[in-house]
């Protein structure tokens, strides 16, 4: 059976991990790399690279980590952050990256799902969405690091991206992030009972039980979280030992 | 001589990564010159079949792996690379492939989600073959397609279950060939590969 992936997602600025600085044990922990490879041994089944540099000219230097990783780290892992047009999923994936996660400028231009989809294969074209609950009840599609709301409803966008040809959904929940009280599980189901490809969870990971809740009640594909990860709350192999228990399918 | 394929279909580093770290000396070219000497050959590939044929057309390598093959010579075949020793494919049309393998590549028509993405079970067909030497059943591998081999299973070592049998490790002669990505896939990756490199050796 296809394995439940557990991914850590890694912020990048300027070439170097935002918030890496709880691992005491390595040394250069603020090397993409370097935390990459830590977790790669630890059991995580891909990575997610976050890239939040900001101008343009100082990204171009930033993602040569995006080599580096690649060069060294034999699972499979996304890049996300900025990615406006084709030339720059040309950019990232020639220097190894295996898929391009898109948010802002796929709602801005959705035609660039369809032909990066085209060009590179469903596979490598990731929608990330932000997501959060308005007053209808329902989830509305907010961009630019939600920062900005849009007239968009989150089901319905992850049913057009995925027919424009996006191979993956990330499900991102403004409401829940950080709150470490678990994912939305009710945006979760709405979702992956919408679309026909894997949908990742991310956001409100504060214990083990609420990775066993997103995939036993939500049945998504894989879960993404940062800084339980990060801080150390939550063991890699720890989380996957239990999950694997609980009956859900892991590989270990 | 070990010859990665560089025929333009993509990144090289992770395949090249993978021999680096397990001691396996390879060397990446195009050249004809250089595979005609070589005695194992690695046909890599990503993105669409026709693309990648197309691709190896252009390089004019065609008669040349044909060449090594028949020679008896080694040659790996990785995802799309595995795809394109069948005869065909109607991966957004039809295209001829290489024709090393009896079978065709088909869409991978079921229920559960495409793409087939992720970490997947190995199911061996054929035991104590020395490829899955330093591998076992129940190992997780990493796939990425939506297209899947359809053979009489004569080539088959190992394959997943994905509402069907997916062919994931084929053999015959010196010519083998994984759908899953074994540059992507960890330790159990490296292992596939640690045994091919004895093999050549």
């Amino acid at each position: 059976m296809l394995a439940k992936r557990i991914i850590p997602c890694l912020d990048v600025r300027n070439g170097r991990v935002v918030k890496g600085k709880k691992f005491k044990d390595i040394r250069d922990v603020n090397a993409p790399v370097t935390l990459g490879k830590h977790y790669s041994e630890s059991g995580a089944d891909e990575l997610v690279f976050y890239d939040i540099t900001a101008s343009s000219d100082e990204k171009k230097i930033s993602l040569e980590f995006v080599s580096d990783v690649a060069k060294n780290i034999n699972i499979p892992f996304c890049v996300g952050g900025g990615v406006h047009s084709i030339e720059d999923f040309k950019t990232i994936l020639r220097k190894g990256a295996d898929k391009i996660s898109i948010n802002t400028s796929a709602v801005k231009n959705p035609k660039l799902i369809k032909e990066a989809s085209i060009k590179f294969g469903s596979q490598c074209v990731v929608l990330s969405i932000d997501a959060k609950r308005n007053e209808k009840g329902s989830w509305s599609v907010y961009i630019k690091g939600g920062r900005e709301k849009t007239t968009l409803d989150a089901i319905k966008w992850a049913i057009e991206g995925v027919k424009l040809g996006a191979g993956e959904i990330v499900v991102n929940s403004i409401d829940h992030d950080g709150m470490k009280k678990g994912y939305d599980i009710e945006l979760l189901k709405k979702i992956t009972q919408s679309v026909n490809v894997p949908v990742i969870a991310s956001g409100g990971a504060g214990t083990i039980d609420h990775f066993y809740q997103a995939v036993n009640e939500a049945n998504i594909d894989g879960i993404l979280a940062a800084s339980v990860f990060h801080f150390g709350e939550i063991r890699i192999l720890d989380l996957k030992k239990e999950l694997k228990y609980r009956g859900i399918s892991i590989r270990l | 001589m070990n010859v990665i394929l560089d025929y333009d279909v993509g990144n090289l580093d992770s395949i090249e990564n993978a021999f680096k770290q397990l001691g396996i000396s390879f060397i990446t070219s195009k050249d004809p010159n250089i595979i005609k000497e070589c005695h194992s050959l690695i046909l890599p590939g990503v993105g669409a079949f026709e693309k990648s044929m197309k691709a190896l057309e252009e390089t004019k390598l065609i008669p040349v792996i044909k060449e090594h093959i028949s020679k008896g010579k080694y040659l790996l075949g990785i995802c799309i690379g595995m795809q394109l020793l069948y005869e065909k494919s109607d991966e957004n049309g039809e295209f001829e492939g290489l024709g090393i393998f009896k079978g065709t590549v088909n869409y991978l028509d079921v229920k559960l989600k495409i793409p087939h993405m992720g970490w997947n079970q190995l199911k061996f067909k054929k035991r104590n073959h020395p490829i899955l030497k330093y591998i076992k059943e129940d190992d997780y591998v990493y796939f990425v397609h939506s297209y899947y081999v359809q053979s009489n299973h004569d080539e088959l070592l190992a394959y997943t279950n994905y509402e069907k049998i997916i062919p994931a490790i084929v053999s015959q002669g010196n010519v083998y060939a994984t759908q899953f990505h074994p540059e992507k896939s960890g330790t159990v990756g490296l292992n596939i590969l640690k045994a091919y490199g004895e093999m050549i050796k």
